[in-house]
């Protein structure tokens, strides 16, 4: 993410574009991320709806990843799975990893 | 435009300061006032419900249950583009205080009036500036006045600093407690079409209610944009330095009375000289005036704008002399003499101009202050000018230790 210098950017703090949070990205002080098995998972949707942060992505009533931009690392979803699908990984190993693969 | 700018002639009245302010008030006409009464503040809220009761102002006056709510009604009405006002001191000035980063952090132009006072304890809510110089990091504008007339002045002005765009920030407006505003002082007022046509029509760049170009106000700033907002912020306060003397030299082509950042007073060939702010420069000129009679060369340096600090002003007028003091109606309890003093201190360091320089701490909580007083600061400046002891740097003034039997 490219970070404006202190000229270019909006005086008080004020948001002008609609929907900016969308590109925004708030994921980047997460110390650990979830991952899920998808063998496991039954798609009930219970960690969609307790994410803080709505970082479930959900397509067609199915969950289909992480959002990785606004996903907090807060591991409610991984706590609260029925199924335990989800386990919490080490943020930076599995950014070496992504980088390695 | 400015050259066009006719001067204007007001009528002479006699008013308490506090009334001063209400009549400005008056005339600005705010869209929005939100104020809660508190002494010695309250005769401006006071005197402006009547105006409102009378129907001579159209504003939309917000009698709040706090200072908190005040200020965050003007926050509010300030972001929705309207000029909005209020006025408080000492305790409910300390009550506002999270309010007060929020206005200046949002860029919002409100002008306030601050009546000043003490912060109790012990209980006191008489003159002194611990309320106002207390909030001197809040990226507020500061301005304060020596007499009924720069506090009418003030207010008038500040609405234009406050709204001009290179500054958009809010503009405090001090003026001493009893002295000034519960004391009756002469001044003339300006007439209302002078006024209005001075403050003009507040368009604002941003508005709440603007559905045509729709704004968020107060969305949470990241670590990654919230120093750049600030150094943003920085900027504006900054720009007020140059914007402060551009209205106070339009505002004196309009009523013959001319506003800077300071104001010298004999300083030229001064060989000592007291800094100070606010109402108790007026006793320090009748020292002045006293001691030149007697060929003795005195002067002063009259702060008007506290935040931005002027350091340059400062320094420039100070060159030259052989001894300072920096008086301070406030306490920086355990620091490096007062507030003032400290950056005076520093603005001079940081121009290698090396110079004999002395903090005092005078008339906290309304302990009066007379011009003999202001004598003896000289006649000891006069001393360490002449080599004598400048020890103690930090000094309470005339505060014996026991009382005369
Ligand atoms: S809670 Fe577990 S099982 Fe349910 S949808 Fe989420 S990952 Fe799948
Ligand atoms: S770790 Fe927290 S923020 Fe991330 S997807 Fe799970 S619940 Fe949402």
């Amino acid at each position: 993410m490219k970070i404006k210098g202190w000229k270019e950017i909006m005086p008080g703090g004020l948001v002008t574009e609609p929907g900016s949070s969308v590109t925004y990205e708030t994921g980047t002080w997460r110390s650990s991320r979830p991952t899920i098995d998808k063998e496991r998972c039954t798609h009930c949707l219970l960690c969609w709806v307790f994410c803080p942060d709505g970082s479930i992505v959900v397509r067609d009533s199915k969950v289909v990843g992480i959002d990785l931009k606004h996903c907090k690392g807060c591991g409610i979803c991984a706590n609260e799975c029925p199924r335990h699908a989800i386990t919490m990984v080490d943020e930076i190993k599995a950014r070496v990893e992504e980088g390695l693969s | 435009m400015s050259n066009v700018i006719q001067q204007v002639k007001g009528k002479v009245v006699a008013l308490e300061g506090d009334y001063a302010i209400a009549e400005a008030l008056r005339q600005i006409n705010p869209d929005v006032m939100a104020a809660y009464p508190i002494t010695p503040q309250t005769e401006i809220v006071q005197k402006f419900s009547e105006f409102y009761a009378e129907g001579v102002v159209d504003t939309e006056f917000v009698p709040v249950e706090s200072e908190h709510a005040a200020l965050s009604t003007c926050v509010g009405a300030s972001a929705a583009g309207a000029r909005a006002m209020t006025a408080t001191c000492g305790a409910g000035l300390a009550l506002m205080w999270e309010i007060l980063w929020c206005a200046s952090g949002l860029r919002l132009p409100i002008v306030m009036a601050v009546v000043n006072r003490s912060l109790s304890a012990p209980l006191n809510i008489l003159t002194d500036q611990t309320d106002e110089m207390a909030t001197r990091d809040a990226g507020w504008v500061q301005l304060y006045a020596e007499s009924h007339q720069e506090a009418y002045d003030n207010i008038i002005q500040a609405v234009r600093i406050a709204e001009h765009p290179d500054v958009m920030l809010p503009t405090m407006c001090g003026m001493a407690g009893f002295v000034l505003g519960h004391a009756l002082g002469q001044l003339e007022l300006l007439p209302d079409e002078a006024v209005r046509k001075f403050v003009h029509i507040y368009h604002p760049h941003y508005s709440l209610l603007d559905t045509d170009c729709p704004v968020t106000f107060g969305a949470f700033d990241h670590w990654d944009y919230f120093f750049p907002h600030k150094r943003q912020q920085w900027e504006g306060l900054n720009n007020a330095l140059r914007v402060i003397p551009e209205i106070g030299e339009e505002f004196g082509r309009l009523t013959g009375r001319y506003y800077g950042l300071v104001e010298p007073y004999m300083l030229d060939d001064a060989e000592v000289a007291i800094v100070i702010i606010g109402s108790a420069a007026g006793a320090t000129r009748v020292a002045i005036d006293e001691m030149r009679a007697e060929g003795i060369k005195v002067g002063m340096l009259k702060v008007r704008c506290y935040r931005p600090f002027p350091a340059d002003a400062i320094a420039e007028a100070l060159q030259g002399r052989k001894a300072v003091a920096v008086l301070d109606r406030t306490s920086c309890m355990g620091g490096e003499g007062s507030p003032l003093f400290t950056e005076i201190c520093s603005a001079l360091y940081n121009r290698n101009i090396a110079m004999k320089i002395i903090s005092y701490t005078y008339g906290l909580g309304g302990y009066d202050t007379i011009p003999e007083e202001f004598c003896q600061v000289y006649r000891n400046l006069l001393q360490i000018a002449q080599g004598g002891k400048i020890e103690p740097i930090h000094r309470f003034l005339s505060l014996p230790e026991r009382g005369e039997s």
